[in-house]
């Protein structure tokens, strides 16, 4: 028991902590999002253009949009110390449930969301089950998944299939000056994620189980139900990531998840914003910084013109380094 | 020495498995009714069974390499390019792709002993340098062509007396297979085991951790060299031809019964591991199993590989548990 009171006395802390500058790794980020905006936009202004124009901003916030969706979700397995790959899939396979379902007719839209949303919980519900009750490693459990999702794409699928009506459509467009709308609620999700994870006794139970399975076992957390709980919620994330893309494109498209590979993609926006991968540290903020660092080195080569494979090489080499020194922080800070 | 040769642990269940789907192989095709059609499985597994070993080695030593599908495709779109079709070319070329793998696993083993970031990172954002870089590099679409002597290797055979024609990429994989057996059965190969199990323990006794799983890293990048010029020899060059051979070579090995996590597992399971992935997925072609189903079949298989090796430990541990065995900690 006294290890959870001691985490949550030490988490109840954190905010005094940050009140006197301690350097935490999501101010690392958001320090690390502004030069890399300013060096960003200086490298754009020497070729002539604007980084931050309207254009930018849009362009900026719309690609983190459906890779925040995925990422958050991404974050409360992660912290829980799991794992989920199968995302990728599901992104695809929840747009298509969304946009076959809504078939065209605007009576159909909150239908086809819900619908799309029980399949994703579903997904969630066997990852989280198989990790649990099967006691499958979270890796190969969700690579598992993941697999039967593409083969079942795969038969069933060769491209895009069903219609979103046009009502539907504007939350994939519609936008507040140079905000989108779909941004400001993928925030507001990222809010309510983070009030989740600090505020309420399950948040608490997922760091705990993240940090060392058995103490919490000990301390009497219910330990496979706050694993299936995070499955199933990051599962619901990607659902809404599918469905937020369904209207963007006007129909369902198997491999939308894959394209983009979101299952790599958001685990790396969530070690870069601080997260442990063991689990048991970090948090929603540090990965919404992670994923507008990606979104904006991929603005900015837009921008310079770049060639986009060129863009993966930056991505990984940016990814490693940051790892890298986060790793070496925390030896450190272990031994104050 | 010990009398009679004894399995390693975990290696029962997939022999097991192996030889159900390979008598299954001989029911559905005619092919398989005489050796030649099992010489070609076993031609055809070449690559993913040289991949396994390397990826063991890795996973054993408590690991993950997720960066050996990007490594395969890179290697056979710069082959291409850089052999042009030339003979003259080829000798030069096999050694710089071997060279390569070195290097790549070299990088990898110091970013994950010296820089201390899980290996899963570092991995997975090599697969994003290496993708990236050799597209750079090509321009987006491989280019060239390979020499006839540059694919022997994969598609050719050679006479061995006593035996006939044997594929050349079945002796390399005979060769691998038996220099990775000899490997893990020497001091180094168990202390590599034994630092999947407990790092601490082995830095404590005076092992080279850091070191011990460099070699595993750079022994993985080297083998999966070796699997991108079978490869290349045998299916030929494409840019999708190591598309996740990452997560297939990991499949193999897992089924092998190995640990993720490490400490655990033998390499000659591993290996029997991608071989029964190999003939599974032969077995499902005769049965007129769509191939796009495969991937789903190969996906349920893995878990319920899994669930039986976590169970099956479980269940090991009620029954020593029944026994009164004195608590070693």
């Amino acid at each position: 028991m006294s290890a959870v009171r001691e985490q949550v006395r030490r988490r109840s802390e954190a905010p005094a902590r940050t009140r006197t500058f301690v350097i935490t790794p999501v101010l690392v980020v958001y320090l690390a999002l502004a030069v890399l905006l300013v060096v960003g936009s200086v490298l754009v202004g020497v070729q002539g253009g604007v980084l931050l124009d309207h254009g930018g901003i849009l362009n900026i916030l719309t690609r983190g949009t459906v890779l925040g969706l995925v990422a958050i979700g991404q974050t409360l397995v992660i912290v829980t110390g799991s794992l989920d790959l199968s995302v990728a899939y599901l992104v695809g396979l929840c747009s298509l449930v969304a946009a076959e379902t809504m078939a065209g007719s605007p009576a159909m839209i909150v239908p086809g969301v819900l619908a799309a949303l029980v399949v994703a919980a579903v997904v969630g519900l066997v990852n989280g089950l198989v990790i649990t009750v099967l006691k499958a490693n979270a890796f190969i459990a969700t690579l598992g998944v993941a697999l039967v999702l593409r083969g079942y794409l795969e038969h069933n699928y060769t491209g895009p299939a069903g219609s979103v009506p046009r009502a539907f459509q504007h939350i994939g467009y519609d936008r507040i000056g140079p905000v989108p709308v779909a941004a400001l609620l993928m925030l507001l999700l990222a809010a309510a994620a983070w009030w989740y994870l600090r505020r309420t006794r399950t948040g608490y139970h997922m760091y705990a189980v993240g940090g060392d399975v058995d103490v919490a076992r000990l301390s009497g957390v219910r330990t496979g139900r706050t694993i299936v709980t995070a499955h199933v919620l990051c599962a619901v994330m990607a659902g809404l990531a599918g469905v937020f893309l369904a209207g963007r494109l006007g129909s369902g498209a198997p491999y939308v998840g894959t394209d983009a590979g979101y299952d790599l993609e958001s685990i790396a926006a969530v070690v870069l914003g601080g997260t442990a991968l063991a689990g048991g540290r970090g948090g929603v903020a540090g990965t919404i910084g992670g994923v507008l660092i990606l979104s904006t080195l991929d603005t900015i080569f837009d921008d310079l013109e770049m060639d986009s494979f060129f863009k993966d090489v930056v991505r990984g080499v940016v990814l490693i380094v940051a790892v890298a020194l986060y790793a070496r922080r925390r030896p450190a800070r272990r031994s104050t | 020495m010990r009398a009679r040769p004894r399995l390693a642990d975990g290696t029962g269940p997939v022999l097991v498995v192996l030889l159900i789907l390979l008598v299954g192989l001989a029911f559905a095709g005619p092919a398989y009714a005489e050796p030649s059609g099992y010489l070609a499985l076993l031609k055809r597994a070449a690559p993913l069974v040289v991949l396994a070993v390397g990826q063991y080695f890795v996973i054993v030593s408590g690991g993950f390499d997720l960066s050996v599908g990007s490594l395969v495709t890179a290697e056979v779109v710069v082959a291409a390019r850089l052999v042009n079709g030339d003979d003259a070319n080829t000798w030069w070329v096999i050694a710089l792709l071997l060279g390569c793998g070195i290097l790549v696993g070299l990088v990898n083993g110091l970013i994950t002993t010296k820089l201390l970031v899980p290996s899963f990172i570092v991995t997975l954002g090599m697969l994003l340098v290496l993708d990236g870089a050799v597209f750079l590099w090509s321009g987006g679409a491989p280019r060239g062509a390979l020499s006839p002597s540059f694919r022997v290797l994969g598609r050719g055979s050679a006479d061995v007396p006593g035996l006939g024609q044997l594929p050349w990429s079945v002796i390399v994989l005979l060769v691998v297979l038996a220099a990775a057996v000899w490997f893990m059965r020497s001091g180094t190969g168990r202390t590599l085991l034994a630092v999947g199990d407990n790092e601490n323990v082995v830095r404590l006794a005076g092992g080279r951790v850091d070191r011990l799983r460099l070699l595993a890293f750079v022994l993985s990048a080297l083998l999966a060299s070796v699997a991108a010029i079978l490869l290349a020899g045998f299916a030929g060059v494409s840019a999708q031809v190591g598309e996740g051979l990452e997560f297939r070579a990991i499949t193999a090995v897992v089924l092998g019964g190995v640990l993720l996590g490490g400490g655990r597992g033998s390499v000659v399971a591993a290996a029997a591991g991608a071989l029964s992935l190999e003939a599974l997925f032969s077995l499902l072609n005769l049965l007129g199993v769509s191939g796009a189903l495969e991937s789903a079949v190969q996906g349920v298989i893995i878990i319920a590989a899994v669930a039986y090796a976590a169970r099956g430990a479980g269940l090991q541990r009620v029954l020593r548990l029944r026994r009164p065995v004195p608590d070693t900690a």
